[in-house]
């Protein structure tokens, strides 16, 4: 929905995005105990794991919203600081946070346009609300969402609308970078088939790099290319999607939850 | 949103009820030389509710915005005596007022003071200052020729510059970024970061606007009167704004709020204590008249939002 940025021609499978030894700490909790991370354009990551593994904290470092206590980025080969949101989304980092990240009091096409308003042009740069109001039912009615008034307000709409909202609002801003964390969590079965066949259409096009969280096995090893499984703030297995299975998983799971107990 | 829902409607029906009311029973109510009257009654807390409804939006308040409005006079009127021109007093005046709503900001926002305390401070700290360099007496307003007229000699001139105010505040809360961030900034604080929106810098930025909409009032009511008192605004001018604010429709809870309903409340508080002043109804009634005007109205709009499936809070 941002102007186009400049931006190098993304080449199906060069690396789009790497972290490496991030360690974040919260207090006397360590999210995050030296995880790394990456992804190639034209990909798609799995990151599977228990509540409070730190998933979305790593997710919230990749957008510049948490800064590491340590650790390496690199966006596109070079080495990046993500100081803040406007950093990563600069480099073209879009996010779908797990809480979503909508204002309820605020109509529909303000919200896809939160932080990046349409303004007119003048002294005053006035907010363009005929604009954003067109754009966003177009975005809308592109992924196939069926919202027949973006000015209503957020606050009024089922969870499967506002995660259909917060999806549409990252993946048309021009997004190099997609980041999902539990995009699908409150959805029925016929939005979430929906969601991923949009999803499945971006990896199509080979130049975006996505990551998903999400907390269903099978899905995940579906429409994935490559999985990670993340506890207790480390990554504990890494494979190509093809060459494990859900069985498998939850066994590393297991295995990981009986030493936890017994150590 | 439905006109008729829309949370100033109810309150300009009130204030259509009351006038036809006051004009019925007090048959002087629509006369020019009281509309002025009323007109002064309001603009004040119009130009206060401006900016309290900023604050109000981003879930904060300002408690000390009326000893603002003392100070701002003195201000203006040292940086006269020591040879600034008229306007550049004024400017110096309200460069003082924005520094201490940036003060207010700092403190809430970066030592995570509740603005309710840091105001309540700021309350009694004003204060002491505007005493101090008052010594306690009133100060004459400077005399500007015209200029006096414009800035609240003329009857409807502070009326006009609330009216002007109003418009300019509406605009900014909604047709700029400005006001649509701080929306966001009440409504979803993790929402609007997430987002990438700076939260303190909208905090801040509403403070230093309060603060100088405040001092900006004093100075209107300098140029009316011709003179300051150190103890004039005060808790009373403040908790009219808010009130006025309020009433209008706007939710102390945060992430709502309308200029113009600021208006139209402060226009029905006006007409309030106009209308019984010219009924000759003792003026020890009116705080208890403003008390039940307020809870009615915040009962009022808590049962609308419910009654548009919204939460209120
Ligand atoms: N802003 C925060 N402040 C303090 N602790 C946090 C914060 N965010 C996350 N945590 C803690 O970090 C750990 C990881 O949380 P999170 O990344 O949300 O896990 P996940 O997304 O895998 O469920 C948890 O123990 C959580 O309580
Ligand atoms: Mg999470």
């Amino acid at each position: 929905m941002t102007s186009p940025k400049p931006h190098t021609h993304h080449t199906h499978g060069s690396e789009a995005l790497r972290a490496d030894g991030i360690v974040k700490r919260f207090g006397s909790v360590e999210a995050l105990s030296g995880v790394g991370m990456h992804v190639s354009f034209g990909e798609m990551l799995g990151i599977l794991g228990d509540n409070g593994a730190g998933k979305s904290t790593l997710l919230k470092i990749l957008t510049g919203f948490h800064q590491p206590d340590a650790g390496t980025i690199h966006v596109n080969g070079q080495q990046q600081t993500l100081n803040s949101v406007d950093r990563a989304r600069s480099l073209g980092i879009e996010c779908v946070y797990q809480d979503l990240a909508l204002v309820n009091g605020l109509s529909i096409y303000h919200n896809m346009f939160l932080n990046r308003e349409l303004v007119r042009s003048g002294p005053f740069r006035l907010l363009n609300h005929r604009a954003m109001r067109q754009r966003a039912m177009d975005a809308l009615a592109d992924i196939g969402v069926n919202i027949p008034n973006v000015d209503q307000e957020v606050g009024r709409l089922s969870g499967g609308q506002r995660q259909a909202i917060a999806v549409a609002r990252a993946v048309h801003s021009d997004a190099r970078i997609l980041l999902l964390d539990e995009p699908l969590a409150a959805m029925g079965a016929r939005e979430a088939g929906q969601i991923i066949s949009l999803i499945e259409r971006l990896k199509a096009r080979g130049d975006i790099a996505i990551v998903m969280i999400a907390h269903n096995y099978a899905q995940t090893l579906e429409v994935c290319d490559r999985v990670m499984l993340m506890q207790h703030g480390t990554v504990t297995y890494e494979s190509h999607a093809a060459e494990t299975s859900p069985a498998e998983l939850l066994e590393i799971v297991r295995r990981e939850y009986r030493e936890m107990r017994g150590g | 949103m439905d006109l008729a829902l829309r949370p100033e409607a109810s309150v300009v029906l009130v204030a259509l009820v009351l006038v036809v009311y006051f004009e019925m029973t007090a048959n002087n109510f629509l006369t020019d030389a009281n509309l002025q009257t009323l007109s002064q009654f309001v603009a004040a807390p119009v130009i206060l509710a401006c900016g309290e409804i900023m604050l109000l939006i981003c879930r904060e308040i300002d408690l000390s915005v009326g000893q603002v409005f003392a100070l701002a006079p003195f201000v203006m009127e040292k940086a006269y005596n020591a040879g600034l021109p008229v306007v550049g007093a004024i400017v110096a005046a309200l460069i003082v007022c924005a520094l201490v709503g940036l003060v207010i900001g700092l403190i809430t926002v970066h030592l995570n003071v509740p603005s309710f305390i840091t105001t309540l401070g700021m309350f009694f700290l004003i204060t002491g200052i505007t005493l101090t360099i008052s010594r306690g007496f009133p100060a004459d307003t400077p005399n500007a020729g015209v200029l006096n007229n414009i800035l609240g000699g003329w009857g409807y001139a502070e009326f006009l510059w609330a009216l002007g105010l109003v418009a300019v505040m509406h605009t900014v809360l909604r047709h700029t970024r400005w006001g649509l961030h701080t929306i966001a900034t009440g409504g979803n604080a993790i929402a609007a970061a997430e987002a990438g929106i700076n939260i303190d810098r909208i905090k801040i930025g509403n403070f230093i606007i309060t603060s100088t909409l405040g001092g900006f009032c004093g100075i209107l009511e300098a140029f009316r009167i011709g003179s300051t008192d150190p103890l004039a605004g005060g808790s009373n001018i403040m908790f009219l704004g808010v009130a006025s604010g309020v009433i209008g429709g706007t939710a102390i809870a945060g992430g709502t709020g309308t200029i113009i309903g600021g208006l139209v409340g402060g226009i029905v508080l006006g007409i309030l204590q106009d209308g019984f002043t010219l009924q000759g109804i003792n003026a020890f009634m009116f705080d208890t008249i403003i008390g039940g005007a307020i809870l009615l109205a915040m009962i009022a709009n808590i049962q609308m939002a419910r009654w548009r499936g919204m939460r209120p809070q």
